[in-house]
């Protein structure tokens, strides 16, 4: 499935589209980075309420497919000029961290 | 590339700026992309200098790393001039972590950085001596 359609599917909100036609494959969720940093796969989608530029950095790394911002935390100027600059998908929603993955794995 | 003449890098650490650390990373892993090389390899060397240049930015106030890749492996030396660590067997353990609770709430100071280094790379070697600094060697066999 497509970026773009976990994002119609899922009614996320935009913050950052840089590739809406690029495969997700699998999910992965967590605050920690450094332990997101040792175990999201390339191309999952990363469910998080970190919203510091750091987060952006891993999913670069690791080649993410996207970061959901969940639980409506909202992401400042900087992290949306970052994933534009990095050109990374980031998307938000008001659900929490277990919805959004109760329906990633639905519709995966 | 033959091995006599390694490809080399090096890159400045900035330890002011943790919102930027991680931008040689970044940079290492869009070289190594260029080059061609295997995507696992590419993402085993991504995951552990990135624990260490975000080690060097916590816990160092910066430092320097050199990457040098072979027809065989990728290694890097990060070093610093940093407190030094004083327990490094105590330091590799997962969880340990003396990360100020400013770093915890930004995702990081979960104390998995170096055991992250350690199961992501094929050969790690830490020299540190306390009040002088740091020296962590790390290679990916490609
Ligand atoms: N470059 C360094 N200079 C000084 N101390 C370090 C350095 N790297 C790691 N350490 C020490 O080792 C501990 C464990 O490191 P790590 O596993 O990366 O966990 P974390 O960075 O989350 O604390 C750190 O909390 C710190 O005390
Ligand atoms: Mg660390």
């Amino acid at each position: 499935m497509t970026v773009n359609s976990v994002c119609e599917k899922l009614g996320l909100g935009v913050c950052n589209l840089a590739d809406g036609e690029r495969e997700v494959d699998g999910v992965y969720a967590g605050d920690l980075l450094s332990w997101v940093m040792g175990h999201a796969e390339c191309s999952n989608v990363l469910v998080t309420i970190m919203s510091n530029i750091n987060t952006l950095a891993v999913a670069s790394l690791l080649d993410l497919s996207c970061v959901i911002l969940s639980e409506s935390v909202k992401p400042d100027k900087e992290f949306a000029d970052t994933a534009k600059e990095k050109e990374i998908n980031v998307f938000t929603s008001s659900l929490t961290t277990y919805e959004l993955c109760a329906k990633l794995s639905e519709i995966l | 590339m033959d091995n006599s003449a390694p490809l080399e890098f090096h890159f400045v650490v900035d330890g002011n700026d943790f919102t930027s650390a991680g931008e040689a990373s970044v940079e290492v892993k869009k070289i190594l992309r260029r080059i061609g090389l295997d995507s696992e390899v590419i993402r085993r060397v991504s995951i552990a200098m990135y624990e260490a240049e975000i080690n060097m930015v916590i816990h160092a106030g910066g430092g320097e790393a050199d990457v040098s890749v072979t027809t065989d492996r990728i290694t890097l030396v990060m070093t610093d001039k940093g407190p030094g660590i004083a327990d490094i067997e105590l330091a590799m353990r997962e969880g340990y972590s003396t990360a100020p609770d400013n770093i915890r709430s930004l995702g990081f100071g979960a104390g998995m950085g170096l055991p992250n280094i350690k199961r992501y790379t094929d050969e790690l070697h830490i020299e540190s001596e306390v009040g002088k600094g740091t020296k962590i060697t790390m290679s990916v066999n490609i």
